[in-house]
């Protein structure tokens, strides 16, 4: 089986704090890694390969820094990275970063795309899906399990906001990986040794044949207008005396509020 | 470079330095200087008190005009229509109004509560009533709302970011070639422009971004569930029903069974009227069983911090925050949790919060009605055993 797993590199959004002062991000000493969500969608991809046999292929979209990430996922064992950085990328939206990188799949070929919920940084969840129809292919969001694979069919199981279903999926597809599917295995000492050595190809816009108006700022159809730091909440009070004191001022006041 | 500084009007003031959410504008000789490390994100476009920062971005784009109406996308589950359509028809029915255009719904799938929508706000109904609608199919779905859309023409398509939303939205999107804003927590019109201001939490919720779609239309945005407040309900509203004909396509997904009854779906934090939720500060996952006494007590429910939910102590179905559930009950109980934004930005709009944590610079303070500095060992039980007697008026 021949698998595509997307990564993307994060800050790490819990380090992220905001200045009191200018209300703005503190980005200084905030670290990047691989995006959590991929860490699943990477050891999905590897238990795959292990179970049926094939190659895993780890691609990202990003600046040249951005290949941290992929020697990251050859540590843990995929068999190839590939790099997709180019100035034109730059800006890229949901739209134009799912172009870019259903490009890139095209070009690589593939039996099935995995790719994580969703980034930590922009929460969307949206190049996955968005990929798979740039693709034409179908696509499952959210899966929490993989219970049969064979050539041309998966059974998975969706997690959805009240309940979860066991879908059959045609392949070629893409599926988009929840925390619960499996516990990503840490690298391995030779993964390591493999990841230092690896050379990363790096792929521009000509490479993979993207177009001009689709990439990059050009090809986003959003644009971000203004940042601003979340509004604050109304009354706050800290209830103060002995802790019998305070719980009982505070069911007092509940029940004062009709909370209880 | 699409985004760059006017030398002449630039006073070297450095408030652009600091808006940048990228570190991508330093202070040299005096002038401001964008580095490659800018996204063209424009953040600092409108924060220059001298209009030194020019943005070129493009701005041309489809003709506008052509495109009329909003329409919301209502879910259904099992044919009950999903609570956040009517939160939508709530904000949809606000948005359409300042445009003086049309509210519209779709609903996919076989459904009683059609009217319902209409009594909510709809002005017109998109309807597909087959079975083959019934469970998500995400390019059915989508390809039936293209069509729709192609058809119709509106300027703005609303879903609720829930996991049906979530999933088949983008690909609608992808097709048309359109902007879409993920999980929006505030709509506006733009007075000057017209466009559609979608407010969303981003970098996990420290900050809030204002993203516009100006060149395409529609413009899509998922809208988060329990942020919009319903229209006013009328039940002599009239509207009108357009059932539209089913697609057939070949169909490479097929749900072969629906499962309800795990831990998951017991967890009904989105209903829940009280939450009593729990974060790194219990210590042990044997702690959660005087919170779920507590929840109990209360007749609500547990939740959970991330940091509770990545030490393993619960499971994930209880999590609330930025990557787990939006709640907002009447009553929101956090014990030991820190207050990470990405917590904050899932139960802030909950009715009345009450922090409990021994640090008092905990961030979850600023956010809590009622703060208890103290020890949750002695303050938790002591709740349950003042609730259980009964503390006098």
């Amino acid at each position: 089986m021949n698998i595509i797993v997307c990564v993307k590199q994060v800050p790490d959004v819990t380090e992220v704090r905001i200045d009191p002062k200018t209300n703005t991000l503190i980005r200084e000493g905030v670290p990047s890694i691989m995006n959590p969500y991929d860490l699943h969608a990477v050891e999905a991809g590897l238990q795959l390969k292990d179970k049926v046999g094939g190659k895993v292929t780890v691609i990202t979209m990003g600046p040249p820094q951005a290949e941290e990430v992929l020697r990251e996922a050859i540590s843990m064992g995929v068999d190839d990275a590939i790099l997709l950085t180019d100035k034109r990328f730059a800006g890229a939206d949901t739209w134009a970063t799912a172009y870019t990188l259903s490009k890139a799949a095209k070009k690589l070929g593939f039996d099935l795309i995995i790719c994580g919920k969703q980034a930590i940084d922009g929460d969307t969840a949206q190049v996955g899906p968005e990929m798979a129809e740039f693709l034409d292919i179908p696509h499952v969001s959210y899966v929490r399990s993989i219970d049969s694979v064979s050539d041309s069919e998966m059974v998975i199981e969706r997690l959805m906001d009240d309940c979860y279903e066991k879908i059959a999926l045609t392949l070629p597809a893409l599926i988009t990986v929840v925390k619960e599917l499996n516990t990503p295995r840490p690298p391995s000492i030779r993964g390591k040794m493999a990841a230092k050595k690896a050379n990363i190809p790096r792929w521009n816009a000509d490479d993979i044949e993207a177009e001009e108006e689709n990439i990059g700022l050009k090809g986003s159809p959003t644009m971000v207008k203004n940042i601003f730091a979340p509004p604050p909440r109304g009354e706050r009070r800290i209830l103060d005396g002995t802790p019998e004191e305070q719980v009982e001022t505070l069911i007092r006041e509940l029940r004062r509020l009709r909370c209880l | 470079m699409l985004i760059r500084i006017d030398i002449e009007k630039c006073t070297g003031c450095g408030t652009c330095v600091s808006v940048c959410p990228f570190a991508a504008i330093i202070i040299k000789e005096d002038k401001a200087f964008i580095t490659e490390a800018c996204t063209l994100c424009g953040a600092c476009v409108e924060s220059c008190p001298e209009n030194a920062i020019i943005d070129e971005r493009g701005k041309e784009g489809t003709k506008a005009e052509e495109f009329k109406g909003v329409w919301i996308f209502a879910e259904q589950s099992r044919g009950k229509i999903a609570s956040v359509a009517y939160e939508l028809l709530g904000i949809g029915r606000k948005l359409a109004d300042e445009l003086k255009s049309e509210l519209c719904a779709v609903l996919f799938g076989p459904s009683d509560e059609v009217e319902e929508l209409i009594k909510w706000g709809a002005d017109k109904v998109y309807y597909v009533n087959s079975q083959d609608y019934t469970y998500l199919d995400d390019e059915l779905y989508s390809k039936t709302l293209i069509n729709l859309i192609e058809q119709y023409k509106p300027e703005i398509l609303l879903a609720g970011a829930t996991a049906i939303g979530r999933s088949f939205i983008p690909r609608v999107a992808a097709r048309l070639k359109v902007g879409l804003t993920a999980d929006c927590t505030g709509l506006e019109i733009d007075r000057e422009t017209g466009n559609l201001l979608q407010i969303r939490p981003a970098f996990g919720g420290n900050i809030m971004a204002t993203i516009v779609s100006p060149t395409s239309r529609p413009q899509i945005a998922t809208v988060r569930p329990r942020v919009m407040k319903r229209g006013e309900y009328k039940s002599d509203r009239t509207g009108e029903i357009i059932n539209i004909s089913p697609l057939k396509l070949k169909g490479r997904i097929k749900v072969l069974e629906r499962v309800e009854d795990t831990s998951f779906c017991k967890v009904n934090l989105q209903d829940a009227k009280v939450i009593v939720s729990g974060g790194r500060g219990l210590g042990s996952p044997e702690a959660f069983s005087i919170l779920w006494e507590l929840a109990s007590l209360l007749g609500g429910t547990v939740g959970a911090s991330r940091a509770a939910v990545d030490e393993g102590w619960i499971p994930y179905a209880h999590q609330v925050g930025q990557t787990g559930k939006t709640v907002c009950p009447k009553l929101y109980i956090a014990c030991g949790i820190s207050g990470a934004v990405q917590h904050l930005v899932g139960m802030q709009s909950s009715d009345i919060i009450v922090a409990i944590n021994k640090d008092p610079n905990a961030p979850i303070f600023n956010v809590a009605t009622y703060g208890i500095v103290g020890d949750l060992k002695i303050i938790l039980p002591l709740m349950i055993k003042k609730l259980q007697e009964g503390v006098s008026e």
